[in-house]
């Protein structure tokens, strides 16, 4: 419960989520449930040449410069398949999550 | 516990699921469950290699079990459609491993 909370309170923040088959995706955290099933919304793929899976439409304006628009912009991720959530720094409480995480460990 | 990323808000539309075992089905969300099993029309799988542009193969009316799943996504139907998929070239996705 403790980390549903945690991520309940970092709901409008940039975060990334890699996944298990590697793939990593940013976006402005929307949601999340119990099971930490993330909503992410504008999201981007950070490897985007390798993982054109999400459909890109790329202009190349003479090679110089190039324009990528995603057609998935808003998407759900399986709990089970996260591997990482990266957080921005400021995120993050280190200490209170500290006494949180002692306190549940604790069992109250 | 009812608010939360459902998936409510993408039922009847376009969207693109991509599975455990890295396939990516595009269809009309008609249903799904706690679990995220999923209902989806008039799908298709769009089939990603490095040698030919991206094959789609025909499914029409499937369910896919919860635990298969990876990511479902919200397609913008406009910006798909201009896609010119015979020239995307990609490797297929990694499958998941837990």
């Amino acid at each position: 419960m403790l980390f549903f909370s945690y991520f309940k309170d970092l709901v409008g923040r940039e975060v990334t989520v890699e996944l298990k088959n590697d793939l990593a995706i940013r976006g402005t955290l929307h949601s999340v449930d119990q099971y930490l099933n993330i909503k992410l919304e504008n999201t981007r793929v950070v490897d985007q040449d390798k993982y054109p899976h999400m459909v890109i439409q790329c202009v190349d304006y003479n090679s110089v410069f190039s324009f990528c628009k995603l057609s998935v912009r808003n998407c759900f991720i399986r709990g089970s398949v996260v591997r990482y959530v990266q957080l921005p720094p400021e995120g993050v409480d280190i200490e209170l999550l500290h006494d949180a995480t002692r306190r549940e460990a604790r069992g109250g | 516990m009812s608010s939360g990323p459902g998936l409510e808000s993408l039922v009847d539309q376009t969207i693109s699921v991509i599975t455990n075992d890295g396939r990516n089905i595009v269809g009309v969300l008609k249903g799904f469950d706690q679990a995220t099993n999923i209902i989806l029309d008039e799908s298709h799988e769009q089939v990603f290699s490095t040698k030919e542009g991206v094959q789609q193969l025909v499914l029409g009316l499937y369910i896919i079990r919860g635990d298969n799943i990876s990511i479902v996504g919200e397609l913008d139907e406009e910006l798909d459609s201009n896609l010119d998929l015979s020239k995307l070239r990609a490797h297929p996705l990694k499958p998941v491993i837990h």
